[in-house]
């Protein structure tokens, strides 16, 4: 066969979305006429979630152990499957809980679900990426798209705002990252991660212009995963975004930088020069987690509030990077794929919620007495709450617990205590909106959207976050150990 | 039979029962409180077969269960010994009481109520019953949530700064506990409470270890200086939240005590008797102190809760025989008796809605047979002898002796404050002049009152007559902690009033016996 066919068969789910996309923008053009856009955004949003659910089968009949295309600019193996599943699950949830939102704010727009496809391609590209320029292009794809998807609601003012905004800041950290990247082919001579290991392998003294490369890629990189000190972005165009779009963000791009930033910094710069970007991390993740705490207290708005979460989560999660352990990366997968389930549990949530005038809810005085207007909403928010704010038995502990877990196991015992004490001021706002639900008289009679398709995502999300969720455990985490695993060739 | 797996499953099945149950608003109340007082009457049941069946000649965990449900983090690995086994039974003694004395006082929300309080219990009887390190930290720390909810849905009108205060409080003092246990598992490569009883962790170790998880047992215990959370939880919470706080949760911080730190870190525990002697000793007295003053009778009772709590690590950290024996019986007792007396609190404070001190009196005119009552569960708080205040304390002071002279000096000066504040207490409650009408109109105990209290003032008589019963079943595990901390280095404290400061290392609970017969 020649070589670029077997690369293809290697590429399964991103050739699916490549084509899916380009024919979902096709059939969104030929049933999208003007008097019956809200009908071609069904029909294209359910042809993507069927695109998506075809690229997730062509994982399924992947090879075992690790396959490489396009002469190494790609691999496949079981860590880019792992978070490819994670990504596609994540894509098509924020695809579906979309549909009800958009309709009634008159964005009903087929563009919605394409944009999507897309940027789940270039998500799905940055976690099989093994060479920096792949990486680039798959950060890329997913960030134009997100860049419009962030502006979508392009009648609101705050959503051009976040919009631009994105694209600004957006378009810095990729410059910086590419400047990273030029550094490190200057100073490696590859932009391939293994062939960069086997350079910075063979090195015997420390490289001052690798080590600024790593600095300039980590930045780019944490700006995607939105860690603090390149967090400013987050709260103003989570606000801004369309809510779906903020659900969006909170979730599948967050697993995959996540998982690219592990991918580089363990393949590629592997053995003495990892404790030089340990320390990196070790300062971002310490930021993300006390920032995180400590700015959320203060927020109104709720989804000002979900983005302080999440920039608090990503510091939890990337205290399992730190270590570079076997360990460390299957907690940090362990902890991407409970994330995700908790974050979109609260986006859809907040989705689901109207208030007497029809309009969404914004603010956390929205959800007043909400315990006794809208009981099963409010218990499903308090589990996803609970559980973010990692109390046991809820399955949001877990995660927490697996980091820290391989974070002592090498010896890092400070950032767990100190990771510990800023959960506790984190649990404080948490605790604030549960108070607001359940400890507060209503304020005003807030109705549910009452999308059923909605409100099953949010029941399989309460229920996978409930003690129940500790069943999966096992499972989860014997997936997420052998997708570590491939990172650490024997 | 899982019999453990059982007793925590169906507490949990009934509440999600009694959260979902049909109908219109009675009658969801109405059958919330049957199947809630049904469910806690069957794990009384289930309690009195466990202590039946039980083998009070090991020092094994008995009713041992084994299940990798949760690989690779926590195995449901469950199982007794006789400290755990005595500690369950108080659980499921108390929980039908507080389902009882909740039955007309709660109007809103009833079967979350009873939903948050089986759950309570299932939290409760877990912790008790976890052989895995980070089970127990699940079912201890997941008890934070349905109090958090109880204190804060049907609390007084401060109720939400007390339950954040309450949440915040403890979980800070717990994961600086886990991440010791991360620690140790870490060291020892097994989360198993009794391979890490026996694992000898480096002393520096242990001195750190101690530390953290002196920070979190403190806090729950509590003991002075962070034992502030207490008094704001206990005056906010509902009567039955109440007694549960006091009853149970408060015996989580000595159970944790004499569970993990003096078997596990004997060397850095018996390094540290001066720390907690010290706070111990200042509790005593000044909570005492603080009691005597106060004008809510809750908060009153709290307080007191504190200096009983410290009898309890002064008994522990006497690191022999008696000490940790009283220590138990201290629990127990205390359990009983400071649940009682909120339960008392809550019978007036149904008829009255207040606390306040002064706007009761003359009851014993009044309300013969509650202030008889009441007058009864002083006597025990205070240390009557022939109830079993009197042999909680008795104990712990004997144990104490042995360890430290000045320790029990301060600590008995504590029982005759102990007796001033409650007497005081009862005096202006039972006697003299009525307040007001409404004081004086009050009707006394009726038929549910006194089947709550009756168990409660029998079980008191029981224990402080024939003290036996409840300590025999927890003897063989008392000795192998006391074996575990025999022969370590003592830290030198004052040890008999001329202040020498020379002290032997711990005698062999034989030997110990001996120099005392």
């Amino acid at each position: 066969m020649n070589p670029i066919f077997a690369s293809i068969a290697i590429a399964g789910p991103e050739t699916v979305l490549t084509l899916g996309s380009l024919a979902a923008l096709m059939l969104g053009t030929f049933t999208g006429k003007a008097e019956n856009g809200s009908r071609a955004l069904t029909v294209t949003s359910l042809f993507a979630v069927a695109i998506l659910a075809l690229a997730g089968f062509t994982l399924l009949d992947a090879p075992a152990g690790m396959a490489r295309a396009f002469d190494g600019l790609y691999v496949a193996d079981s860590f880019s499957a792992f978070l490819k599943v994670i990504i596609l699950a994540a894509s098509a949830a924020s695809v579906l809980l979309a549909l009800p939102w958009l309709n009634e704010s008159g964005s009903g727009r087929f563009e919605y679900p394409v944009l999507m496809l897309l940027a789940t391609l270039g998500l799905a590209i940055m976690v099989s990426a093994n060479d920096l320029l792949t990486l680039y292009i798959g950060l890329e794809l997913a960030a134009l798209p997100s860049y419009v998807l962030a502006a979508f609601h392009r009648q609101d003012d705050r959503s051009a705002e976040a919009g631009l905004k994105y694209f600004v800041l957006g378009a810095l950290a990729s410059g910086i990252l590419l400047y990273g990247v030029t550094l490190i082919y200057g100073f490696s001579g590859s932009t391939q991660l293994d062939q960069i290991a086997a350079v910075v392998g063979g090195q015997t003294e420390r490289s001052l212009g690798l080590l600024f490369g790593i600095v300039f890629i980590l930045a780019g990189l944490a700006f995607k995963v939105s860690a603090v000190p390149f967090h400013m972005w987050t709260p103003d165009v989570y606000e801004g975004a369309p809510t779906p779009v903020a659900a969006f963000f909170s979730a599948a791009p967050k697993a995959a930088a996540l998982g690219l930033m592990a991918r580089v910094l363990v393949v590629a710069f592997p053995g003495k020069v990892a404790a030089d970007w340990q320390q990196i991390l070790i300062f971002i993740s310490i930021a993300s987690m006390v920032l995180g705490a400590v700015a959320a207290v203060a927020q109104t708005n709720i989804k000002r509030l979900l983005a302080y979460s999440s920039i608090a989560n990503i510091g939890f999660a990337l205290v399992g990077l730190t270590p570079g352990t076997p360990a460390g990366i299957s907690a940090l997968l362990f902890y991407v794929s409970v994330y995700v389930a908790m974050t979109l549990g609260s986006f859809l949530v907040v989705l689901q919620l109207r208030r007497p005038d029809g309009s969404p809810v914004e603010t956390m005085a929205d959800f007043a007495g909400l315990s006794k207007t809208q009981p099963r909403l409010a218990a499903a928010l308090a589990i996803f709450m609970f559980s973010l704010a990692g109390i046991p038995p809820l399955l949001g502990f877990w995660p927490k617990f697996a980091v820290f877990q391989a974070a002592i196991g090498s010896g890092l015992i400070a950032l767990a205590i100190i990771g510990f004490i800023a959960s506790v001021i984190a649990a404080f706002y948490y605790l604030r909106l549960i108070k607001i639900m359940y400890f507060d008289e209503p304020a005003v009679a807030v109705a549910s959207e009452g999308s059923a398709v909605n409100g099953a995502m949010i029941a399989a999300c309460a229920l996978f976050c409930s003690p129940v969720g500790m069943l999966a455990i096992s499972p989860l985490v014997a997936a997420t150990a052998q997708a570590a695993a491939a990172l650490f060739p024997a | 039979m899982p019999i453990l797996s059982l007793m925590i499953l169906l507490p949990v099945v009934a509440a999600l029962v009694v959260a979902t149950l049909p109908g219109g608003d009675d009658e969801r109340a109405g059958r919330a409180r049957v199947v809630a007082l049904a469910t806690t009457l069957v794990e009384f049941v289930a309690g009195i077969w466990l202590w039946t069946q039980f083998d009070q000649t090991t020092p094994a965990f008995q009713f041992t269960e084994d299940l990798p449900l949760f690989a690779p983090f926590v195995s449901w690995s469950l199982g007794i010994d006789g400290i755990a086994l005595m500690l369950i039974e108080l659980s499921v003694f108390l929980m039908p009481l507080c389902i009882l004395a909740s039955w007309t006082s709660v109007k809103k929300r009833v079967p979350e109520y009873m939903a948050a309080f089986l759950l309570m219990e299932a939290l409760m009887v877990g912790t008790f019953a976890a052989r895995d390190m980070f089970l127990f930290y699940l079912f201890f720390e997941g008890g934070l949530i349905p109090m958090f909810l109880i204190i804060g849905i049907w609390g007084g009108a401060r109720r939400i700064y007390a339950s954040y205060k309450f949440f915040l409080y403890t979980l800070l003092g717990s994961v600086l506990m886990l991440v010791a246990m991360l620690w140790m598992v870490n060291f020892a490569g097994s989360a198993d409470i009794g391979v890490l009883s026996k694992t000898d962790f480096p002393k520096e170790a242990q001195f750190w270890l101690f530390l953290a998880f002196f920070a979190s047992f403190a806090v729950k215990m509590p003991m002075w200086p962070v034992h502030t959370w207490l008094p704001d939880a206990h005056v906010e919470a509902p009567t039955a939240g109440s007694v549960i706080l006091a009853g149970v949760l408060l015996k989580l911080g000595g159970y944790g005590f004499i569970r993990f730190s003096l078997p596990m870190f004997p060397d850095a525990s018996a390094q540290l008797i001066w720390l907690v002697f010290g706070l111990s000793m200042v509790a005593v007295v000044y909570t005492s102190l603080v009691a005597l003053v106060q004008q809510d009778m809750k908060k009153l009772i709290a307080y007191s809760s504190v200096a009983h709590m410290a009898f309890v690590t002064g008994g522990l950290f006497a690191l022999n025989t008696q000490g940790l024996e009283g220590a138990m019986v201290m629990m127990l007792s205390h359990g009983l008796v400071s649940g009682a007396l909120f339960l008392c609190v809550g019978v007036i404070y149904d008829r009255l809605h207040t606390r306040e001190i002064s706007r009761y009196g003359g009851l014993a005119d009044t309300m013969p047979q509650y202030a008889l009552a009441l007058l009864f569960f002083t006597m025990a708080s205070v240390g009557l002898p022939a109830t079993s205040g009197f042999v909680a304390e008795f104990l712990v002071l004997l144990g104490l002796y042995q360890t430290s002279t000045w320790a029990t000096f301060v600590l008995t000066t504590g029982i005759i404050l102990g007796a001033g504040y409650m007497l005081w207490l009862y005096a202006r409650v039972a006697y003299g002049k009525a307040a007001g009408d409404d004081t004086r109109a009050m009707p006394d105990l009726n038929a549910r009152e006194i089947a709550i209290l009756a168990p409660i003032i029998l079980a008191t008589l029981w224990m402080g007559v024939y003290p036996k019963s409840f300590q025999q079943p927890m003897k063989p595990a008392i000795a192998a902690v006391v074996a575990r901390l025999e022969g370590r280095e003592l830290a030198t404290v004052p040890t008999d009033m001329t202040l020498s400061p020379v002290l032997p290392a711990l005698e062999s609970p034989a030997k110990a016996a001996e120099s005392h017969h």
